[in-house]
């Protein structure tokens, strides 16, 4: 990669700045725009999006598969759940929501990066994965399966997940507006961090790996590490949406790990686009803007809808609407008519 | 005694309900290398098929061992026919599109039919071993198990067809070249391993509750087994089944049914860890059983 490709080139500081912009504008202003309900469900796609940018990262520039992000979510909306039951403070616990499913992403990235598998393998594994936690905290149901003072309540899920509050503060937890401000002012800061961390060397590395994993290697990377870390920071991200999820409804249930939410995530940057960081957060909220529309009627099932979407896009579209949006535009005057089709996902820069 | 007796046979049970629930998804795999991620939901599609048509006045014998499979092999045809056919090659595409398409399957049968649990009683009643009672159908579940693997065994190994799929297998441009086509060969493979998941679907659907999401309880199990069993599809998926059935059925009768099937995951994932390409793929046993089908 050329400096004009990478993320000090003007346009892409440019496009940089106009995306934090947006986002800054979104969390000030959609509390003018909407009402309560408006808010709230702009809250839980806001942790979607979240959720969908560690899919994003993982897969769309680390070149993994993971089909079970998941259980990372689910683990880190259990992690908090749990923690903030015992603590009261939710600081700690919120920072427990990030660390349990980073260290567990770590765990499991070492059976299957240095086991060097190969890509389907993982999509199977993490899949099992999922599942096993699906199972088993689905029959944790029971006095036995308390931690500290926190029953996990089995397939009926944790009620009352005690909020967010002020940082050091328990005794003044966030009202719906303050927690808005929060998953948006979270989803903002991972945005900025992938951004950081994909224009440093060591995400150059991670996208060389993805375009070459031999070569990378041949160039003296050890390409296991990096795949191990990438995964394990994707693992952070999803747990901080779980953490937000469970924040949102004060709730938390084995559906989490089901495999319809695997299959959602996937569906979000598989949609919104492949290599981007703009994709998966557009189509977090464009599919779960899909689900509350068909939850609100009873002709068709949002399975089936959600299902038809994933096998039109793998089909007609399989890199997404942002890089084909992205393409369109570079069509415009002044730029090679060949270079459209050339358009490498390294080179986007939403 | 009765107890070491009652433990046999369910670990027997055990091994013969993971071999029809990953055959059919072992004979697509091995032979296309397409990860059909839609396989719970052509099992439950069988046991759909088999409730239906009994409770529509069939034989329960027709329903299950000839009705389940036509129908998901015609399924599996059109399936193959309208979207597999333009992702070979492209692996993960397929594990995507396919569960995009058992996404959908859920949504339709769950529209059609709703979300109760539907099923028909198993035939033959009970018998006992020792002080213990248990069902005499689970026999059924093993002969149709052992002659499911050794029809598919027998069929790969003496026909002309099994032949001619095993060269396409191999080398799918020599086969093309000495006037096969590849296409074809693929297509038949896809509808013969859609027809073994829906027998099984209807051979299970008596002892397990038959609701649109059923596919999701079996998938995990499935996908592991084959990806332990390794390359060849018979020998590989019986060993593979041998091996998790008998560490979860005993982790069953220790604990509880749900940690038994957690840990059979487990130990199939420490054991892809150790043999990566499964048991038939790699180490001293891969060796040992590289020319078995």
């Amino acid at each position: 990669m050329t400096g004009s490709k990478g993320f000090a080139g003007t346009a892409g500081w440019a496009g940089f700045a106009a995306m934090v912009a947006a986002g800054f504008a979104l969390l000030l202003g959609l509390p003018l725009v909407f009402d309560l309900f408006g808010l709230l469900q702009m809250t839980v796609f806001a942790a979607m999006a979240v959720l969908a940018l560690s899919q994003g990262f993982i897969w769309g520039y680390g070149g993994i598969m993971s089909f079970g992000q998941t259980a990372f979510f689910g683990l880190g909306g259990y992690a908090y759940a749990v923690a903030a039951m015992n603590m009261g403070d939710s600081t700690v616990p919120v920072l427990l929501s990030v660390l349990l499913p980073a260290l567990f992403a770590a765990l499991l990235g070492y059976f299957m990066f240095y086991g060097r598998i190969s890509d389907a393998y993982i999509g199977v594994i993490t899949l099992t994965v999922t599942v096993i936690l699906f199972n088993v905290v689905n029959s944790t149901a029971g006095d036995f399966y308390t931690i500290g003072n926190a029953p996990l309540g089995g397939f009926n899920g944790m009620p009352s997940v005690p909020p967010l509050n002020v940082p050091g503060d328990p005794s003044s937890p966030l009202d719906p507006q303050q927690t808005w401000y929060a998953a948006m002012g979270a989803l903002l800061l991972v945005y900025v961090l992938l951004r950081a961390i994909l224009a440093s060397r060591f995400g150059r590395v991670v996208v060389a790996i993805r375009e070459n994993e031999t070569r990378a290697q041949l160039l003296g990377y050890d390409t296991r590490l990096y795949k191990l870390i990438v995964f394990a920071i994707g693992g952070g991200i999803a747990g901080l949406a779980g953490c937000l999820y469970a924040n949102w409804g004060s709730f938390i249930s084995p559906t989490v790990f089901g495999l319809a939410t695997s299959a959602q995530v996937l569906i979000y940057v598989l949609v919104g686009g492949l290599g981007t960081l703009l994709g998966p957060i557009l189509g977090a909220v464009g599919i779960q803007y899909l689900i509350s529309v068909i939850g609100a009627q009873e002709v068709v099932n949002a399975n089936l809808v959600l299902g038809a979407v994933l096998v039109v896009f793998v089909l007609l579209v399989p890199q997404g609407l942002v890089p084909v949006v992205q393409g369109l535009f570079r069509r415009v005057p002044g730029l090679r008519r060949g270079r459209v089709a050339e358009t490498a996902p390294v080179e986007v820069e939403l | 005694m009765a107890l070491v007796a009652l433990i046999a046979f369910n670990v027997a049970n055990s091994i013969a309900v993971l071999v029809l629930l990953s055959l059919g998804l072992g004979v697509i795999y091995g032979m296309m290398r397409v990860i059909n991620l839609a396989h719970g939901e052509f099992l439950m599609l069988g046991a759909y098929t088999t409730v239906v048509s009994a409770n529509a006045g069939l034989n329960l014998w027709v329903a299950m061992l000839v009705a389940a499979p036509l129908a998901v092999g015609l399924f599996g045809l059109a399936v193959e026919r309208l979207f597999i056919r333009f992702l070979y090659g492209r692996i993960i595409d397929t594990m995507l599109a396919t569960w995009g398409l058992s996404l959908a399957v859920v949504g339709l049968v769950t529209t059609v039919f709703g979300t109760t649990v539907r099923g028909v009683s198993a035939p033959f009643g009970g018998f006992a071993i020792g002080g213990y009672q248990t069902s005499v159908y689970s026999w059924f579940v093993i002969a149709v198990a052992a002659a499911m693997a050794a029809g598919v065994w027998l069929v790969l190994r003496f026909t002309r067809f099994g032949l001619v799929v095993r060269a396409t297998m191999q080398n799918p441009d020599m086969a093309a070249a000495l006037g096969v086509s590849p296409q074809r060969i693929y297509m038949m493979t896809f509808a013969l391993g859609s027809a073994l998941a829906g027998l099984a679907g209807g051979v299970l659907a008596p002892v397990s509750g038959v609701s649109p999401v059923m596919g999701g309880a079996f998938i995990a199990r499935a996908f592991i087994t084959v990806l332990g069993g390794g390359p060849a599809i018979v020998t590989g998926t019986s060993l593979a089944s041998g091996l998790f059935g008998s560490i979860s059925e005993v982790a069953t009768f220790f604990t509880t049914p749900v940690f038994g099937q957690v840990a059979l995951l487990l130990a199939a994932l420490v054991m892809i860890r150790i043999l990566p390409q499964g048991i038939t793929g790699s180490g001293l046993t891969g060796r040992l059983l590289r020319r078995s089908l």
